[in-house]
């Protein structure tokens, strides 16, 4: 067993797990957070997509013990004070989920995105940046939308800002 | 339309749960002492089971047990059943083998289960039943069904000879014979439509809880229809009787049909966790659901339509080999019968068809309805059909459909179905222009310019839905009726709770639901809730699938809401003293019409509890049961338009453009329609152009059990769609509704195809168009 | 997934000598390849050596035309960087195109050419850039290093930490995907520089990423598309898989390689 130390959403935590746990389950089975989801085996479909240190990561494919000592947000922790983070609430506004099991893997994705491309993104990009997150419901239509619409409110927000 | 109610875009109730991490799949449900299952199953698509030894398994750390078939067996656990009994057309019933939860004597493919492993954690679990020694004895294989028909082949069910499940017909064979021999012209062609694995995101899983002190279950499952799981494990696998098990079907993360079944799965944990006294919870991997979901499609047919010299259809001849897998799955009957060939009129007026259907076993997994069942199979045929045609007759597609349509309702085919509204045309018209049809061969030119080779292909499709009037279908087979139920309470402060046999896994009926109510009394969404997916809760119902929840579930709120506001008029009337008949509900009142007495929603609910001020002889309280049966299908229909681009170096499409016109009947919400028409139309492009099931014919080895292998579609293969609505009511039943689930991936992949055949002027090709084959293709074409 | 003992060296040094002492161990970058097929219960390593905390294995320094890239380098990272891209802007695109934003920000460059999976892109970077690859007590050439599927030319204990190479003239590099796995079905990266023009097939070579000697004669003599008209693929050393047969990969090492050869900068 190994001890694996995380700042989660903030807050750290830390947990006793074999050192073959997978991060994914470490989030899910010993931090009881159960928003990161699991839908593949070969790191493909993107549902257990987290942030490690800032970046988006899957967290099927990285070990918790390896991601000891970094700072860790998942779906659980990007929206504060009960209000849905801008990318949450495009994607409520533009109906960009259905079943739901995809979305938290494709919020965190489009955080990530935003952050990088920031006002730059067009449709082609998005459509691009998503290559690592599959969904089965939607036809990606209004993911692509909510995420364009995401950024550039939060575009529009910034320059407000500044 | 009030901005909640009926045809509003009404952002969805449910979401919100969803996106900050709190849906609650049934892999997420947690309990006390809960251990981890994992399966051995055959690494054999065909092997006889000479022994079994767990011993060295069962000392392993962290195990708890080792559970096989003989113990299941032993324990009076039944085989799993087919829902729906076919017929030979020599009146012989269809030859069903047995289906063992956990395989005891012969596996018949690769990923049949043999044992369950249960243990601390899923790591241990999985180490133990590596351990596990099954000693098989290797049998021959067959895995493509044409071949498993052929004399000689290996026989996969001593029920079944040569593995022909039933062959099966229907309409007026000497009838299509003579309008074939009369024709001006017959079109041939063979038609293939591919193995697909339905791939929810969120893999199958169970959590079996049995309570020693009430000796009572608790199965938590990821289902469509939790009741229909409940009754068949309590009826036919003798898990428990019906009250003495609950099913609980939380947020399930898509279905596509996949999630219909009763899998062997739910079962034996239900089972393990009373042998092994804890609970036992059970999450498919990836590559587990590759092998053992139901898969969809998998027929071979051979077609030959007949034209009279005017173009019209007098004849279609079609023959079809179905592959049904080692097992008959629980509708796995009705998909390539009454799903399927009773569509094989179309959108056309085609005075005689005959279907010859037959169904085959094979050493690969079961194969079931996936979105569309059986609709897909008939319109992809027909479609492409009509294509070559159009193209061997020297007329244009639309022409040709034109001339052909069914202008006329209630319209009745020769293959039983009555369709009873539509309007092909207007659907046609709209997606032609949305597509600007007309601008495509300067569009064609400019691309050739670029050495792109640019297609452009449509489909008019008709499907069945509202499935489906319970003796109809009981008299052509089905062990169940199809109806649905409601139960709408009303609380004494005036929120409203609709309890339905419907299951929402993505469909959005927490919401779609609510605006029904909203619409009918005028009260705010939030104070609706809708309730499904548990049986201690929910009365009786059928569940989610074959695009029936709007159609028959919503019907049966329909019919539940009228005798509430049944009810409530009569308690208004009385406490405000006017005659029964005057009163409205409108914007959450109820209203005596022609004067300004009003009582708000609330305080006629609160009446009807508190009871202290009620008419003579009413019972107190305000909530009301109904069951909905259908008195027919409903007929969705409309027509796709693909434009595509080849890339004739690389075989490479790429969808330029992808227009959608349907008519779904009425529409509650369209921004929820919208979606299911895009996620369709995805489903529908990937069978076209990227997905295939492939088992290696010699070993029964599943070739594409990963996502490393099996293309799903990803947002960067596909463009964004171009959407329409034409609508004619429905008009047998309340709401007008038709159902829109599967029509997406029903139209879509003709319209694909016959983009690509018409860009590369070659029409011999199959799905999925690979670029490969599209290479290949284009080459031998123009 | 086996069970495994889990180390983080801070220094090479350390990391050698952990694996010295588990034989059955094995060292893990960015895992990206490696923690799934240990998931799958492909592989089976008594130990594992995380090397993403070894310091003096990251960064990229550029100085005038001359590259260098720590063996932890992720893939974003170098398809990000401003300084490479103002040198050799193939090598960026390259990375770009590996796996998915999220494997990007975890995969390795010495990962990646450890692994030397057949269908990945970075080895047909570094085969078609003629790098250097450098390690603990090694330097070896890229047409040394690639030996088969999965097979380098590195030994027991030994860790890439650097990859250098001369920016040439000019380089291209175009991927045809599989659209499953969005691996390269057929990747080819081409340049010309100092070290002449070399053309680097990944995807299709049944013995992995190979240099095709007809193509570098021809585009030597005329380093355009169009010179590789009359040059032609040998279909019989390439992979044959559910996704494209031997004669179609040939088929798109010529189309790709004339698209890479269009688009060097």
């Amino acid at each position: 067993m190994a001890k694996v130390i995380l700042t989660v959403n903030g807050r750290t935590m830390s947990g006793e797990c074999e050192e073959r746990t997978l991060l994914v389950h470490f989030i899910r089975e010993n931090l009881g957070l159960t928003g990161t989801h699991v839908g593949c085996d070969t790191s493909q479909c993107g549902t257990c997509v987290v942030h490690m240190d800032g970046k988006s990561v899957k967290s099927c494919s990285i070990l918790a013990v390896q991601a000891s000592g970094s700072s860790i947000t998942t779906i659980e922790g990007i929206s504060a004070n009960g209000e849905l983070h801008p990318v949450q609430a495009a994607f409520k506004e533009n109906h960009g989920l259905q079943c739901g099991f995809c979305t938290p893997g494709m919020v965190m994705t489009a955080v990530d995105m935003i952050s990088r491309h920031g006002a730059n993104l067009d449709e082609k990009t998005v459509r691009a940046e998503l290559e690592g997150n599959i969904c089965r419901c939607t036809g990606y239509h209004n993911i692509v939308k909510a995420i364009l619409a995401a950024s550039a409110e939060m575009s529009a927000a910034r320059q407000a800002a500044e | 339309m009030g901005v909640e109610g009926i045809g509003a875009r009404v952002t969805r109730k449910e979401d919100k749960r969803f996106l900050t991490g709190k849906g609650r799949y049934t892999d997420d449900m947690s309990v006390p002492g809960m251990k981890y299952a994992y399966f051995v199953r055959s690494p054999y698509a065909h092997a006889n089971i000479k022994t079994i030894d767990a011993s060295a398994a069962k000392s392993m750390p962290g195990v708890i047990d080792v559970l096989d078939g003989k113990q299941l067996l032993a324990d009076g656990i039944g085989n799993l059943i087919c829902g729906w009994m076919i017929h030979s057309k020599d009146g012989s019933p269809m030859k069903m083998g047995a289906w063992r939860p956990l395989a005891h004597e012969k596996v018949r493919y690769v990923g049949d289960a043999v044992a369950i492993v249960v243990a601390d954690s899923l790591g241990e679990a999985r180490d133990a039943a590596e351990a596990v020694e099954v000693e098989y004895e290797e049998l021959d294989v067959v895995t493509v069904a044409v071949d498993a028909i052929k004399p000689g082949a290996p026989q996969i069910h001593a029920e079944s000879a040569d593995n022909l499940i039933f062959d099966w017909e229907i309409g007026d064979s000497a009838a299509v014979d003579q309008a074939i021999a009369s024709a001006a012209h017959v079109t041939e062609i063979e038609i293939h439509n591919n193995r697909l694995s339905p791939n929810p995101m969120e893999p199958r899983a169970t959590l079996g809880i049995y309570d020693t002190g009430e000796d009572h279950y608790t199965c938590y499952t990821t289902s469509q229809n939790p009741h229909v799981a409940r009754l068949v494990m309590s009826a036919f696998y003798n898990v428990a009787p019906e009250n003495k098990l609950r099913v609980i079907a939380p947020d399930v993360g898509g279905g596509f049909g996949s999630k219909i079944y009763i899998y062997p799965e739910e079962i034996v944990c239900l089972w393990a966790s009373k042998k092994t006294g804890v609970p036992v919870k059970w999450t498919s991997d990836r590559t587990e659901a590759f092998l053992t979901d139901a898969h969809g499609r998998d027929h071979v047919s051979q077609v030959k339509m007949a034209f009279d010299a005017d173009n019209r259809i007098i004849g279609l001849k079609v023959d079809t080999v179905a592959n049904l897998g080692a097992y008959m799955s629980l509708f796995s009957s009705a998909v390539p019968t009454y799903l399927y060939a009773t569509l094989l009129s179309g959108q056309y007026d085609i005075p005689a068809i005959h279907a010859n259907v037959r169904t085959v076993y094979t050493n690969t997994v079961p194969v079931d309805a996936y979105r569309g069942a059986g609709r897909p199979e008939a319109t992809y045929l027909l479609e492409r059909t009509m294509e070559t045609a159009a193209r061997e007759l020297g007329i244009s597609p639309a022409e040709l459909r034109r001339k052909n349509f069914i202008r006329s309702f209630p319209h009745q085919t020769p293959v039983i179905m009555n369709y009873d509204a539509g309007d092909y045309e207007a659907s046609l018209e709209a997606a032609m222009g949305q597509a600007d049809w007309n601008g495509f061969p300067a569009r064609r030119a400019e691309a050739g310019a670029r050495g792109k080779k640019r297609g452009i292909g449509m489909s008019c499709y008709i499907e069945a839905c509202g499935i489906a009037p319970s003796q109809a279908v009981g008299s052509l087979g089905a062990g169940v009726g199809l109806w649905e139920s409601a139960e709408v309470r009303v609380n004494a402060v005036g929120t409203i709770e609709v309890l339905t046999g419907s299951h929402s896994h993505g469909q959005g009926h927490e919401t779609t639901f609510a605006q029904l109510v909203s619409d009918r009394f005028g009260v705010p969404l939030d104070s609706v809730s809708i309730v499904h997916g548990d049986t201690d809760k929910v009365q009786m119902g059928m569940g989610t699938y074959g695009s029936r929840s709007g159609a028959v579930g919503m019907s049966a709120i329909v019919k539940a809401l009228d005798k509430v506001e049944a009810k409530a008029k009569k308690i208004a009337a009385h406490l405000m003293e006017a005659d029964e008949s005057d009163i409205v509900v409108e914007d959450g009142e109820l209203k005596v019409a022609g004067t300004d007495k009003t009582l708000p929603w609330f305080q006629v609910a609160l009446a009807a509890y508190t009871a202290h001020n009620l008419p003579a002889g009413m019972e107190p309280g305000l909530k009301e049961t109904a069951f909905y049966d259908p008195s027919n299908f409903t007929f969705p229909a409309g027509c796709y338009i693909c434009e595509v681009e080849v890339d004739p170096e690389t075989g490479r499409t790429e969808i330029i453009q992808f227009v959608a016109a349907d008519d779904f009947g009425n529409i509650i919400n369209p921004l929820i329609v919208e979606g299911q028409v895009h996620g369709g139309i995805a489903q529908g492009v990937g069978q076209a152009l990227l997905e295939n099931v492939h088992y290696d014919p010699a070993t029964g080895q599943l070739l594409t059990a990963s996502f490393m292998d099996y293309a799903m579609p990803r947002a960067d293969d596909l463009p964004s769609f171009k959407v329409s609505h034409q609508v004619t009511a429905c008009p047998n039943n309340p709401l007008g509704i038709k159902g829109c689930g599967e029509a997406g991936a029903i139209g879509s992949p003709p319209a694909l195809i016959n983009a690509i055949t018409d860009a590369i002027g070659n029409n011999n090709l199959t799905m999925p168009a690979t670029t490969q084959k599209v290479w290949e293709a284009a080459r031998a074409g123009h | 997934m086996y069970a495994a003992n889990y180390h983080r060296p801070s220094t090479v040094e350390e990391a050698a000598q952990i694996l010295a002492g588990a034989p059955e161990g094995k060292y893990v970058a960015g895992g990206m390849t490696m923690i799934p097929t240990m998931k799958q219960r492909l592989a089976a390593p008594s130990d594992i050596i995380d090397l993403r905390h070894i310091e003096s294995m990251k960064g990229i320094t550029v100085d005038g035309r001359k590259v260098r890239i720590g063996a932890a380098t992720t893939h974003a990272e170098v398809a990000s960087s401003a300084a490479i891209k103002a040198v050799c802007p193939a090598l960026c695109h390259l990375a770009g195109l590996i796996g998915d934003p999220h494997v990007r920000h975890m995969g390795t460059i010495g990962g990646s050419i450890a692994n030397n999976d057949p269908a990945a892109d970075y080895p047909a970077g570094m085969l078609g850039l003629g790098t250097t690859i450098i390690g603990n007590g090694f330097q070896i050439a890229a047409d040394d290093f690639f030996t088969g599927l999965f097979e380098t030319a590195l030994m027991d204990g030994q860790i890439i930490t650097a990859i250098e190479f001369e920016a040439p003239e000019t380089a291209g590099y175009e991927k045809f995907p599989n659209p499953a796995s969005r691996y390269a079905m057929t990747g080819v990266f081409v340049s010309k520089g100092a070290n002449g023009v070399r053309v680097a097939v990944t995807g299709a070579g049944s013995s992995g990423v190979f240099r095709h000697g007809g193509m570098e004669t021809a585009l030597a003599a005329n380093w355009s598309p169009a010179a590789l008209d009359a040059v032609s693929v040998d279909a019989s050393d390439l992979l044959s898989d559910l996704h494209g047969s031997a004669e179609y990969r040939a088929n798109l090492v010529k189309v790709m390689a004339k698209r890479a050869v269009a688009a060097a900068r």
